[in-house]
């Protein structure tokens, strides 16, 4: 059982990280956008091409993680790869130990910057969920035995901030029926759409079935800000938000500040098991945030125990 | 069935749904079902699940549901002036009188060999309901 696992399952309040992509640098690399954020992270998230920009490969990525002695949580898209390849993938990630795996859709090839790519799309997430359910429980999707069955926690990802807004709730269902148990929801610039999921999850009791965990995005640049909710698909800033950004005497503390409110605001909803981090930044952002949130590192929340609760 | 047909099924293929005549149902499927539903003949018809609007026409041919990319003016991430194929198969399906809560069910991959054939004949058969021995399977494996 991975340590998130444990976690989940005890209801203890999980901190996940997405790491920076990584290109070139290797393992020295990986070390280098760990350190700041590792001391709070419980368990890292290994991206899948994100905005379909090709980078080093989420298993890759992921043993690269398990070497650092840090946990990952490997996430598979089905954008590049058809049934047979992400099966390979799947039962290639338990062998190096991989036990946390996130299956989402992924963003379309037109998002990137080779949108000639084809597009696979062979799966849908709820059925990667299924097939990497599947596997777990010791089949391929053909009904052959895998052998020695891995033992995946599967997480899912659910854009609360997307339309159809009042279906996102029966979608997430959709995918604790195939499997999954967590759901990293997408960064959303729109608290009052999380508060809407989160009633929506805590009514139909959705929120005991899987662990929910609000993303949060630290930005740092106009810039940064201005791609987000231009660029990234299924992002919508409201247009105030990123104006404050560039009215902003001191741009890189707004972002900050952004990034607080919405946490502080994520850790007040009910049900809410976790944060997920999301930064651009090179430097201890992660780590300032969990601070300025009360948030205790991940030891002194293992030794000390800690309820979101006592943070707002 | 003339004796053509008949050799088709002993040379192994799959029977009537490849018999001359099942690709003539095929056609007519495609007529009538192309210019009202954008229907792309995968086989496996789920058009009553979704309210009458086609999966396979999302650019991405989602079967369960709308993908995170869908615009706040509901358009589609790949094809931004299009609505989004799952926005509408929502709205309709919560319309539609009967198969209401068929939205939420869980559907299986696209089995790709039925590309082409009428989904008529396969629901008639019950091919269109096979799904792989490992889908959505019970018991667990014991090496």
């Amino acid at each position: 059982m991975s340590n998130l696992e444990r976690k989940l399952h005890s209801r203890e309040f999980v901190v996940t990280a997405e790491l920076p992509v990584i290109d070139g640098g290797g393992h020295a690399e990986i070390m280098r956008q760990l350190a700041p954020m590792k001391p709070y992270v419980d368990a890292f998230n290994a991206t899948d091409n994100p905005s379909a920009h090709a980078h080093c490969s989420p298993l890759a990525v992921a043993i690269g993680m398990i070497q650092a002695g840090v946990e990952p949580i490997m996430q598979l898209t089905c954008r590049d790869r058809n049934r047979l390849a992400l099966e390979s993938e799947l039962v290639g990630a338990a062998m190096h130990g991989v036990q946390n795996v996130c299956c989402l859709t992924g963003d379309d090839v037109t998002a990137g910057d080779e949108p000639e790519a084809r597009r696979v799309f062979d799966l849908d997430a709820p059925q990667l969920i299924a097939l990497a359910h599947g596997i777990s429980r010791g089949r391929y999707l053909s009904g052959r035995p895998v052998g020695a069955r891995p033992n995946f926690v599967i997480g899912a990802v659910e854009n609360h901030g997307a339309p159809p807004y009042e279906y996102r709730v029966r979608r997430a269902a959709k995918k604790v029926l195939a499997g999954a148990s967590f759901l990293q929801l997408q960064i959303c610039y729109r608290p009052e759409l999380l508060e809407r999921f989160m009633r929506a999850a805590a009514d139909t009791g959705l929120s005991e079935r899987i662990a929910m965990i609000p993303s949060i995005c630290i930005l740092r640049t106009v810039g940064g800000m201005r791609f987000v909710a231009t660029k990234v698909p299924g992002i919508d800033v409201p247009p105030e938000t990123v104006a404050r950004v560039e009215r902003a005497h001191d741009v890189e503390a707004e972002c900050f500040d952004i990034a607080y409110e919405l946490a502080s605001h994520a850790l007040a909803q009910p049900g809410v098991a976790g944060l997920h981090f999301i930064s651009f930044r090179k430097d201890a952002g992660i780590a300032k945030l969990c601070a300025r949130l009360g948030i205790p590192t991940r030891i002194e929340r293992e030794i000390h125990g800690y309820s979101a609760s006592v943070a707002v | 069935m003339s004796g053509a047909n008949r050799g088709e099924r002993a040379a192994g293929s799959e029977g009537f749904g490849a018999s001359r005549a099942a690709r003539a149902v095929a056609r007519v499927e495609h007529l009538i079902k192309g210019p009202v539903w954008g229907c792309q003949m995968c086989g496996q018809c789920v058009l009553h699940s979704t309210g009458l609007t086609c999966p396979m026409t999302c650019p991405k041919t989602l079967r369960n549901g709308p993908c995170g990319g869908v615009r706040p003016n509901g358009h589609c991430e790949v094809k931004p002036e299009m609505r989004c194929v799952w926005l509408k198969a929502y709205e309709r399906s919560e319309r539609l009188p009967l198969w209401r809560g068929h939205i939420d069910d869980l559907r299986p991959p696209v089995d790709n060999t039925l590309e082409g054939t009428s989904s008529w004949i396969n629901l008639i058969s019950g091919r269109d309901r096979q799904v792989p021995a490992g889908w959505m399977a019970d018991a667990d494996v014991e090496p």
